[in-house]
C-alpha cells in the first residue's frame, strides 16, 4: 500500500513521456541544383477550376467587440474567410501548384515582394502564395497592435509585435512549405495563410474560382490543390509543348 | 516581531490573501490559453516594449497575467520575510523558501513559453506548477491557522483500513489529471487521456473520502475534509463535461467563444482548488492519523507515565 503512490507518479511519468509529440520543425535539405530555365517556344499554360458541391455553408460573423477601433473599421458585419463558396459554385482561396513532375531545378524567385495586409483587423489576403525566397511584406494598415504568428513547421517559426505605423516587416521563407497559417494573437480571429512554393508555378483561386499556371515547361504533372478546411487534392496530366491543359477540382462541404 | 509558535492574526490573513490571489492567478493564465491569447505579446519580460502596453485584444488578457502574476510574486516575497521574522517553525519558513523558488521558476517557465512560442512541455510544466503552487499557498494559509496551532486530534489507523499512504494517492492521481488537461490544452496530446483517466481519478477520490468517512468520522478535521473533496470533484466532473460539450459545439468557430472559455476557464480553477483539497486532505491525515511506529511509541510511554 505504501508504494502505492510512488508507483502511480512512475507509471503517469512514463505514460506522459510516451505521449508527447514531437514539434521539432523539419529542416530542408538545401540542393545545389541547376538554374531553371524555360524556353519560351514550348512553354504552355495549365488552367481550370475548383468546384464546391453541396450545401454552401454559413460562415459566422466575427465578433470584433473586444476590440472597438477594428469594429469601427468595417461598415458591415464581416463574416469569416474560412469556406468562400462564389456566386457561380466554384471555392475561392483555394491554393494550386504544381505538386510534382518539374525536373530538379534552383527558380529565381521575383524581385517584387508579396504583400500581406492587417486591415480592418483582417488579413489581406486571405491565401498567399509565395515563391522559396521571395521576400514577404507584412503592413499593418489598421491603428491598433498587432502580433503576426508563422506557425510553419518546416521554416523556422517566429512571432513577432507590428504596432501601428510601424515600419514594413519583411520577411522570407527559405524553403518550401504548402500551407501554414499566420495568426494574430491580439485579435484571435485573424488568420491567414501562406504557401511557400519552390517554383513559380501556383496560383489561388479568386472570385470566379478558375486559376491559370502559365509558362510551364511541357511535362507530365501532378497538380495539387489545397484548401484550409478541406485539405488537398491532387489531378495528374500531361502539357504538349506550347499547348495548354486544363484540370479542375470539386470539394464538397 | 516576536518569534514564536503563537497564532499570528496578521501572517495568517496575508497567507489567505496570498492563496487567494494565486487563485486569481489561475483563472487569468486560463482565460490567457483558452482566449488563444498566449503570444499576443511577443516579448518578455517587458510587454510592447513597455511596463504597460495598451490593453486592447488579447494583450489584456497576456499582460493581465503578468500583473497579477507580478503581485503574486511580491506577495510571496512579503511572506517570506514575514515567516523569516515572526515564525518559529523552521519547516514553514523553509515552505515559504520553497514557495518562493517556485513562483519565480514559474515567472521564468512562462517567459520561456512566450519566447520559445509555447512549446508542449514548457507550457505544461508551467500550468503544473500553477497548481503545485496555489497548494502550497493553500498549505501555508492552513499552517499559519489558529485551528493548526491548536494542535491534532490524534486518531489510531486502523490496520484493516490504512490511511496515511492511501491519502497520498488522491494528490498524486489529480497531479496526474491535471498534467494530462494540461498536455492537451497545449495540444501535446489528446484530450481523450484525460478524459479517460477521469473515472479512475474521481475513483481514487471516492475511495479515499469513504474510506476517511466509514473508518475514521470520530476526527472532525477528516470529516470535513473528505466531505469537502467529493464535493469540489463532482463540480469539476461537471465543469469537464460542459468544457468537453462546448469545445464540440465550437470547433468550427473561428475565435474562441464565451461559453467555451467561461467552462473551461471555471475547469482549470475548480481543477486547482481540486488538487488543494487533496492535498490538505493528505495534510490532515498524516498529521491526525500518527504513523504506526509513533503511535506505538506514543502508547508506550502513555503506558510508562
Amino acid at each position: 500500500m505504501k508504494r502505492l503512490p510512488v508507483a502511480a507518479l512512475l507509471f503517469f511519468l512514463l505514460f506522459l513521456a510516451a505521449c508527447g509529440n514531437s514539434t521539432q520543425p523539419k529542416t530542408a535539405a538545401v540542393a545545389n541544383l541547376p538554374a531553371a530555365h524555360v524556353d519560351p517556344a514550348t512553354a504552355g499554360s495549365i488552367t481550370g477550376r475548383v468546384l464546391f458541391q453541396g450545401d454552401h455553408p454559413m460562415m459566422p460573423v466575427i465578433d470584433m467587440s473586444s476590440n472597438p477601433l477594428c469594429e469601427r473599421a468595417h461598415h458591415t458585419p464581416q463574416k469569416a474567410e474560412t469556406v468562400v463558396v462564389n456566386a457561380n459554385g466554384t471555392l475561392r482561396n483555394v491554393f494550386i501548384w504544381i505538386k510534382d513532375g518539374l525536373p530538379p531545378a534552383r527558380w529565381t524567385p521575383p524581385a517584387e515582394s508579396a504583400k500581406l495586409d492587417q486591415n480592418g483587423c483582417i488579413y489581406s489576403p486571405h491565401v498567399l502564395g509565395i515563391m522559396q525566397g521571395q521576400q514577404l511584406e507584412i503592413l499593418n494598415s489598421d491603428p491598433v497592435n498587432h502580433n503576426v504568428r508563422a506557425e510553419s513547421q518546416i521554416n523556422p517559426a517566429w512571432n513577432e509585435s507590428e504596432p501601428p505605423r510601424a515600419e514594413h516587416k519583411i520577411k522570407e521563407f527559405d524553403s518550401p512549405e504548402v500551407m501554414f497559417p499566420l495568426t494574430c494573437s491580439v485579435h484571435p480571429w485573424m488568420r491567414s495563410y501562406v504557401a511557400v512554393s519552390p517554383h513559380p508555378f501556383f496560383a489561388v483561386t479568386g472570385d470566379d474560382g478558375s486559376f491559370t499556371l502559365k509558362g510551364v515547361p511541357p511535362g507530365t504533372y501532378t497538380i495539387e490543390a489545397v484548401h484550409e478546411k478541406y485539405g488537398r487534392k491532387e489531378g495528374k496530366l500531361t502539357l504538349a509543348p506550347n499547348g495548354s491543359a486544363t484540370v479542375d477540382f470539386a470539394y464538397g462541404g | 516581531m516576536a518569534v514564536n509558535n503563537e497564532y499570528k492574526p496578521g501572517l495568517h490573513r496575508w497567507s489567505i490573501l496570498l492563496a487567494f490571489c494565486t487563485l486569481l492567478l489561475v483563472v487569468a493564465g486560463g482565460l490567457v490559453t483558452s482566449r488563444d491569447a498566449g503570444l499576443s505579446v511577443p516579448d518578455w519580460p517587458l510587454s510592447y516594449g513597455k511596463l504597460m502596453p495598451p490593453m486592447e485584444g488579447g494583450i489584456l488578457y497576456e499582460h493581465g497575467h503578468r500583473m497579477v502574476a507580478t503581485t503574486v510574486g511580491l506577495l510571496t516575497i512579503v511572506s517570506v520575510i514575514w515567516l523569516f521574522r515572526s515564525e518559529r517553525r523552521r519547516w514553514l519558513r523553509w515552505l515559504g523558501v520553497i514557495a518562493l523558488i517556485a513562483v519565480i521558476v514559474q515567472g521564468v517557465l512562462g517567459g520561456l513559453t512566450v519566447l520559445l512560442l509555447l512549446p508542449w512541455w514548457i507550457s505544461t510544466s508551467h500550468a503544473c506548477l500553477a497548481q503545485l503552487f496555489f497548494s502550497t499557498t493553500v498549505a501555508m494559509a492552513l499552517f499559519t491557522s489558529r485551528w493548526w496551532l491548536r494542535g491534532p486530534v490524534p486518531v489510531e489507523e486502523d490496520p484493516k483500513f490504512p490511511i496515511r499512504s492511501l491519502s497520498l494517492l488522491a494528490p498524486i492521481c489529480v497531479l496526474c489529471q491535471l498534467a494530462l488537461g494540461a498536455a492537451a490544452r497545449h495540444k501535446a496530446i489528446g484530450s481523450i487521456y484525460h478524459i479517460s483517466a477521469s473515472p479512475i481519478v474521481t475513483g481514487v477520490i471516492l475511495w479515499v473520502s469513504l474510506r476517511i468517512l466509514l473508518h475514521y468520522a470520530q476526527n472532525r478535521e477528516l470529516r470535513l475534509a473528505s466531505t469537502t473533496l467529493p464535493g469540489i470533484t463532482f463540480c469539476q466532473v461537471f465543469l469537464g463535461i460542459a468544457a468537453y460539450m462546448s469545445r464540440i459545439a465550437y470547433a468550427d468557430a473561428v475565435q474562441p467563444m464565451p461559453l467555451m472559455v467561461t467552462f473551461t476557464v471555471f475547469h482549470v480553477a475548480v481543477g486547482a482548488l481540486t488538487m488543494a483539497a487533496s492535498v490538505v486532505l493528505a495534510i490532515l491525515v498524516h498529521r491526525n492519523v500518527p504513523a504506526p511506529a509513533r503511535a506505538f511509541a506514543d502508547t508506550r510511554v502513555s503506558a510508562v507515565s
